[in-house]
């Protein structure tokens, strides 16, 4: 590594640290004030009593009721793309499966695309489905967080808030405002912003060429500041286009960051302990900066097998070295490294260099982000995944000196770690089932396009990224097929709301529940020790339950490279 | 059915909203603001013509001309492979442990070697012989440059040094002195190689 990989590194590294605990009270304040009188006019327009409490009963019935409309309406546009205007190019719609699999995907905010944007999306599908749905699955997981939230806060409450009111709060204030913003200092650097759907250019040396253009930059903030990662364009944010610049890649990956490594201090401010939110925020930020030591110390290694075609592969003061199969020349391999790791972890999904052509190291350190899924995980469900699994560290503590574990004042009983345990098993039984039904079935293997290690991870990536609704690829896989495009569509929407539900009936638990006062004998879980116990629960779980597919995968991979041997 | 009818009208209205008034807002700020780049920062010859954009690659042969980095873009209907196809964007997607990488780069340093003279066996940029993430990276890293600039001298009857010294000036630097790497942007630099020397002396 040279000296601007490191300043790179520690910049956008400090960046985040600075700005995280600022979004945080900004959040806190959206949740903590009055309807501003906007907010009060479109609730009258549109119907909606934003100030009737709901029992977590009803929230959750309008959550998925409302979500069910999104992706219906989603559907429909997707479906009729043929007969809808904008489509100068007079593009047919998808086909039934990938309709399906894709409003699925966009409404769960994984954003994970069975099909190649610039060349099946006409521009009024990409703004009417895919920026429709982008922003309202965004919203929906932040809406959610801010309930689970309200269990910790209450007390002696059948109710954990009004999901509408929650909804139109962060969109109206944080996240709208944003996009726009960001979306003009997208297209200052370079982003397309037409409503034209190509230009038709001569080359210098006089061949043919057709640039697709359209809302680039609109849909690349959002992409971002919702960590939504569906991309304009096939190659995503390799693409110039999308991704025209160093800063732009930087700005990027700190918009994914922006509000998911703020929610820690979001949630510090809502209970009232601020230190609380600290604690939770150096955990997800040991687990990220972890992660990307190693895909940096990965991405600059030498692949061993490419000795024999005598090529340069160390940084020098004229090239940057490393593995640049699949990365962009303007990034290297330090950017890419940056925004691999954090579309990852904040479960984006945007890339911008091609996964599937990653070292192993790397791919494993995308597999674990995308097994745990809360460091900082999505928009709203990573974190709200995050206090799920301190519950059950705590409860492990609880056991192991025999008292009843209570977690901020609230006791954690049975009913309350059964719901915790309920939405922590379905990642494992979505991944390692799907995957390893699909590695038997003809219909799940003749999509594979690598040989050996390398395939299996395709398949195994591609269900842990479904279940996390992370949405990147390693794009090799063929995917449009109607095995995957049904079984990932499916995984996508059980992933979102299997754990999704538990959770919030959790939150309506606890918000029933007194906050009991600290004593002598409470295990504060606002030390250094609780960040400990935390990371070492999350580690241990994810180890226990993903040990065989990660042998057989990366690790198989990478010991295979260190000796040479190519499939 | 309370709650049905209030999600129709909030999918209406969010709809309206992100689907249509987000994106012309910004559509209409950006092109006031910055009308080139809302357009796809296009380059026009002298006679109105459209010959590309700044951003994206073209898959220039020529040998007086310097050469983009492989590609591995699709065919329009993404069928098969069309490198620096602007219309379908892709990667490789070959993994690093793969026969095929090694038989894709081995390959494409051979022909590096033989199109810039190189000895058998000598060293080749690394950037130069993998396909890029998007199939049109529009740069090429300084070493990749440097390596070509011969080539490109020899063909168009000029000096050597006046090809690097070009490649010099044109280079990027790394944005705000750190983001990024140090690169050279093809299109550019040829474009700045046909004003300097007669275009006719850089057909093959």
């Amino acid at each position: 590594m040279i000296a601007n990989d490191w300043i790179q590194i520690l910049v956008s590294l400090g960046l985040i640290v600075l700005i995280a605990p600022l979004v945080g009270r900004y959040l806190a304040w959206i949740y903590q004030s009055p309807h501003l009188s906007l907010e009060k006019g479109i609730y009258r327009l549109l119907g909606l009593d934003a100030d009737r409490e709901m029992g977590w009963k009803e929230y959750a019935a309008v959550l998925v009721v409302s979500n069910g409309v999104f992706f219906v309406a989603g559907y429909l546009v997707l479906w009729a793309q043929g007969i809808l205007p904008l489509n100068p190019r007079h593009l047919p719609p998808l086909s039934p499966e990938v309709a399906f699999n894709t409003a699925a995907s966009f409404v769960t905010n994984t954003n994970w695309q069975a099909y190649a944007g610039e060349a099946q999306l006409s521009n009024l599908t990409q703004m009417l489905a895919i920026t429709f749905l982008m922003f309202v699955g965004a919203n929906t997981g932040l809406a959610s967080l801010v309930a689970i939230i309200r269990g910790f806060v209450r007390e002696g409450s059948a109710t954990i808030g009004n999901f509408w009111a929650d909804f139109f709060r962060f969109f109206l204030r944080a996240f709208l405002p944003a996009c726009v913003l960001m979306a003009l200092v997208h297209v200052e650097q370079g982003s397309p912003q037409t409503l034209s759907s190509s230009v038709t250019a001569k080359t210098i040396e006089g061949a043919p060429q057709t640039l697709i253009v359209g809302p680039v930059a609109s849909l690349e903030s959002l992409k971002h500041l919702g960590t939504n990662g569906g991309g304009f364009y096939n190659a995503n944010g390799a693409h110039p286009y999308e991704n025209p610049t160093p800063l732009t890649n930087t700005l990027e990956f700190l918009e994914m960051g922006v509000f998911t490594f703020s929610l820690p201090f979001f949630f510090g401010r809502m209970i009232g302990r601020p230190r609380q939110g600290q604690v939770f925020f150096a955990v997800i930020f040991a687990l990220y900066v972890a992660g990307l030591g190693l895909i940096e110390y990965s991405e600059k290694m030498p692949n061993p097998l490419l000795a024999s075609a005598s090529v340069m592969q160390k940084t020098t003061p004229l090239q940057d070295g490393g593995n640049m199969e699949g990365k962009e020349t303007r990034f290297g391999t330090t950017q890419t490294s940056l925004f691999s790791n954090t579309t990852i972890a904040a479960t984006t999904g945007a890339v911008d260099g091609a996964m599937d052509s990653m070292n192993p190291l790397a791919v494993l350190v995308y597999l674990v982000h995308m097994f745990l899924n809360e460091e900082p995980g999505g928009k709203g469900v990573g974190f709200a995944g995050l206090l799920k699994e301190a519950i059950l560290a705590i409860f492990l503590a609880g056991l192991m000196v025999g008292r009843t574990p209570e977690f901020l004042g609230k006791k954690i009983e049975s009913r309350e770690i059964k719901l915790a345990a309920l939405s922590l098993l379905v990642t494992p039984i979505l991944v390692l089932w799907l995957s390893g039904l699909s590695l038997v079935l003809p219909a799940g293997k003749s999509s594979i396009d690598n040989p050996g290690p390398h395939g299996f991870m395709e398949v195994l990536y591609a269900f842990a990224s479904g279940n996390a609704n992370n949405g990147s690829a390693m794009a090799g896989l063929n995917v449009s097929t109607p095995y995957y495009a049904i079984s990932i569509g499916l995984e996508m929407l059980l992933g979102r709301f299997l754990p999704l539900l538990p959770l919030l009936a959790l939150a309506g638990s606890l918000a029933r529940k007194k906050t009991l006062p600290e004593n002598a004998g409470t295990f504060r879980t606002d030390t250094p020790l609780f960040i400990l116990l935390l990371l070492g629960f999350m580690v241990l779980f994810a180890a226990l339950t993903f040990f065989p597919p990660l042998i057989l995968g990366p690790i198989l991979e990478h010991l295979s490279m260190l000796h040479q041997i190519a499939f | 059915m309370k709650i049905v009818r209030q999600s129709l009208m909030a999918t209406l209205f969010l709809m309206i909203v992100c689907g249509v008034v987000y994106p012309l807002v910004v559509t209409g700020i950006a092109r006031l603001l910055f009308p080139e780049q809302a357009a796809g920062s296009l380059l026009k010859a002298r006679n109105g013509t459209i010959t590309g954009s700044w951003l994206i690659a073209q898959g220039f042969q020529a040998p007086g001309y310097f050469h983009p980095r492989p590609s591995a873009s699709l065919t329009p209907d993404g069928s098969g492979s069309l490198p620096y196809d602007a219309a379908f964007s892709s990667p490789s997607n070959v993994g690093p442990d793969t026969k095929q990488e090694t038989k894709n780069v081995t390959d494409a340093a051979n022909a590096y070697r033989q199109e810039n003279r190189l000895p058998a066996g000598s060293s080749v940029p690394i950037d130069a012989v993998t396909a890029s993430g998007s199939g049109l990276d529009p740069d090429i890293s300084l070493a990749n440059a440097l390596l070509q600039a011969p080539r490109v001298a020899e063909a168009r009857k000029i000096d050597p040094s006046v090809v690097r010294s070009l490649i010099e000036r044109i280079k990027d630097n790394p944005q705000f002195g750190f983001l990024g790497t140090t690169r050279v942007n093809v299109l550019r630099l040829n474009l700045a190689l046909d004003k300097i020397a007669p275009k006719s002396s850089a057909k093959p």
